[in-house]
């Protein structure tokens, strides 16, 4: 099991970037790597349960299940049911958390997994440099007061 | 109930706010509000349950105590017992977690409690603008150190000029010069520091002759010294401009005004380690602590033979062996220096110049020999070492002050199935969290009494010359330092 931990400063209120990431289909308007996105059975996108499954501007496909939602701290996780990254057991939670000091956010991503023991080091680094750390780029340069 | 909560981002690292954070006691040097603060019943600060008794600027007074402290997840959680404010049931939370993109810090400080009906309002204000945000600020302020200097890093600029004792060739101690230097602002993962005080190591000999090819002349020497940071390189974490700090590391040029060195090799210094101290001590005194606590893990009981006795280390292994119970031998080329062996704890003490000492070393130990042989003298004290050594004693050879070690044959080594180990200090010190815990023991031994480094031989930096004929006639004791 390994763990990827990444965490930034967005210079917007924590309601604001809630907004954004507290739908769990919302990932192609807020991320830079996502096409497109849908929730699978028309459910809703905040039903726990609930699996969104997503195209990469790559072309892979992920499939991804809601698994706790809080608009009170500010905090969700999601598991991955299906995707090409060759993961297993894999448990991400993205948190939120206001810095009075200046209204802005502090966000928190992290992930832990299963897999090969040879590709640990080029996970850690896809999953918290490619995916968490570009996402909060992007978010924050959509976010810019 | 009354719930505060603010949070801040402070720009330094982690590893830096919590150094700060983690010590209960610390808050009287950083935060504004707080006058003056002492643990109770001198309990260590990082204790969970002790109890800090401080007051405040405002007249008032105030014990907390610590109920839980997290280095894993940086929390530290703490409650009034009481006060002369009508606070009661305050129980308060203090959190720091990593910004990993950039060296920043979050710090997220929560507390709940009651107070009189018709004063929540002024509480809440007391307690959130008064004591956290005020705290932030204190904070910030305080690892500022000095007015204007950088939180974090100042990457790049211009090279300094400075002066150094340089090695023009390899030979005797006319070789050394003192000449100018230009020093280069640091990399990544460098650091720039100003010297108060080198030590001066007999592997500086060695390094001068070219017995140890570790520079190329002309090249400055010095392996050790202690100073202040000057500015940090990128991705340097642990550093921060003002800092006291220290270092014993290859390559050599220590023997400067100011130099650029890796940031991995250098140790902030405690308060209670002065600079001429960590200069004398930090080369030897992790050498002490590796021979003693890695090479052989010397148990109470044994019987160890400390040759050079009163030199750098050999005082130093001395008193730290004598503290860990064993019986130590020493061997010394002058009464003089039998003295101070002996008022470092040598029990028993062989003088002669002649490295004649096996025969000394048999009579008081019943015919025995000594478990452990320290061998800083090299190829004229070989076969006197191996008769003085006990069976299934072990040898170790980390100095040869005399000339190198001819060729040891292994199969006199099965005279008395004995070890022999040819340690390096900076094999042991290349992993910094091995450094790390090297270098804090030697400061612990410090704290508390076991190292008691007596500095006797004190040049200015361009006397370094005569600080190695000093060294190498062996009228010297203890530590040499040079001060630029």
């Amino acid at each position: 099991m390994i763990k990827v931990y990444t965490s930034t400063v967005i210079d917007a209120p924590a309601d604001a970037v809630w907004t954004r990431i507290r739908d769990f289909n919302g990932l192609a308007g807020w991320t830079p790597f996502v096409a497109e996105s849908r929730i699978e059975g028309g459910q809703p996108a905040d039903k726990i349960g609930c699996v969104r499954n997503f195209r990469l501007k790559d072309g892979g496909l992920i499939r991804e299940q809601l698994l706790s939602l809080s608009d009170y701290d500010y905090q969700c996780s999601y598991s991955i049911l299906e995707s090409p990254m060759g993961v297993e057991n894999y448990i991400a939670t993205l948190k939120l958390t206001p810095v009075t000091d200046g209204n802005r956010t502090f966000a928190e991503w992290w992930a832990e997994f299963d897999c090969a023991p040879e590709r640990e080091g080029q996970l850690a680094h896809d999953i918290g440099q490619g995916v968490f750390q570009s996402a909060f780029d992007s978010l924050k340069s959509l976010l810019r007061r | 109930m009354i719930r505060v909560t603010r949070s801040a981002i402070i720009d330094a690292p982690i590893e830096r706010v919590w150094a700060v954070l983690r010590d209960f006691n610390s808050h009287a040097a950083w935060h504004p509000a707080v006058a003056q603060s002492a643990i109770e019943n001198d309990e260590p600060s990082d204790q969970v349950g002790c109890v800090r008794s401080f007051s405040l600027r405002d007249g008032n007074q105030i014990r907390e105590q610590l109920l839980a402290l997290s280095d894993a997840e940086h929390v530290s959680t703490y409650c009034i017992l009481d006060a002369t404010l009508p606070m009661r049931r305050y129980v308060a939370t203090l959190q720091l977690k990593r910004v990993t993109d950039g060296e920043r810090t979050f710090w997220h400080w929560q507390s709940t409690f009651d107070v009189p009906k018709g004063r929540e309002r002024e509480f809440t204000d007391l307690v959130g603008k008064g004591v956290y945000e005020g705290g932030f600020e204190g904070l910030r302020t305080f690892l500022r150190r000095r007015p204007g200097a950088p939180l974090v890093r100042a990457t790049g600029g211009p090279a300094l000029a400075t002066q150094g004792i340089v090695a023009t060739r390899f030979g005797g101690a006319d070789v050394l010069e003192m000449r100018p230097l230009e020093v280069r602002p640091p990399g990544p993962g460098e650091v720039r520091v100003r010297h108060t005080a080198i030590g001066v190591n007999y592997i500086d000999v060695y390094v001068r002759k070219g017995q140890y090819r570790l520079i190329e002349p002309p090249a400055p020497l010095g392996m050790e010294a202690a100073g202040e940071v000057l500015e940090v390189g990128d991705g340097v974490g642990h550093l921060l401009p003002g800092d006291r700090i220290a270092y014993a590391c290859a390559p050599p040029g220590a023997y400067v005004g100011v130099r650029t060195v890796a940031a991995d090799q250098v140790v902030v210094l405690p308060d209670h380690v002065d600079d001429e101290t960590a200069a004398a001590l930090m080369l030897k005194g992790m050498t002490a602590e590796y021979l003693l606590h890695r090479t052989h893990r010397l148990r109470a009981g044994e019987t160890v033979l400390v040759h050079a006795a009163a030199g750098g280390v050999g005082l130093l292994l001395c008193q730290w062996a004598k503290a860990l119970g064993a019986r130590v031998i020493g061997t010394t080329s002058s009464d003089d220096k039998a003295r101070s062996a002996r008022a470092s704890g040598c029990d028993f003490v062989i003088v002669g110049r002649d490295y004649r000492f096996a025969q000394a070393v048999h009579d008081v130990t019943s015919g025995r020999g000594a478990d452990v042989i320290y061998d800083g003298l090299g190829v004229q004290a070989a076969r006197e070492n191996l008769d003085a050594l006990a069976p299934c004693g072990h040898w170790v050879s980390y100095g040869q002050a005399s000339g190198p070690l001819e060729r040891l044959s292994i199969d006199s080594l099965s005279e008395k199935s004995a070890t022999f180990s040819r340690p390096v200090l900076f094999h042991h010190t290349a992993d910094r969290t091995v450094l790390t815990a090297m270098a804090d023991r030697v400061f612990d031994a410090l704290r508390s009494g076991i190292l008691r480094p007596d500095i006797r031989h004190r040049y200015a930096l361009g006397a370094a010359a005569q600080a190695h004929r000093d060294l190498e006639s062996r009228t010297t004791s203890g530590p040499l330092i040079l001060l630029p």
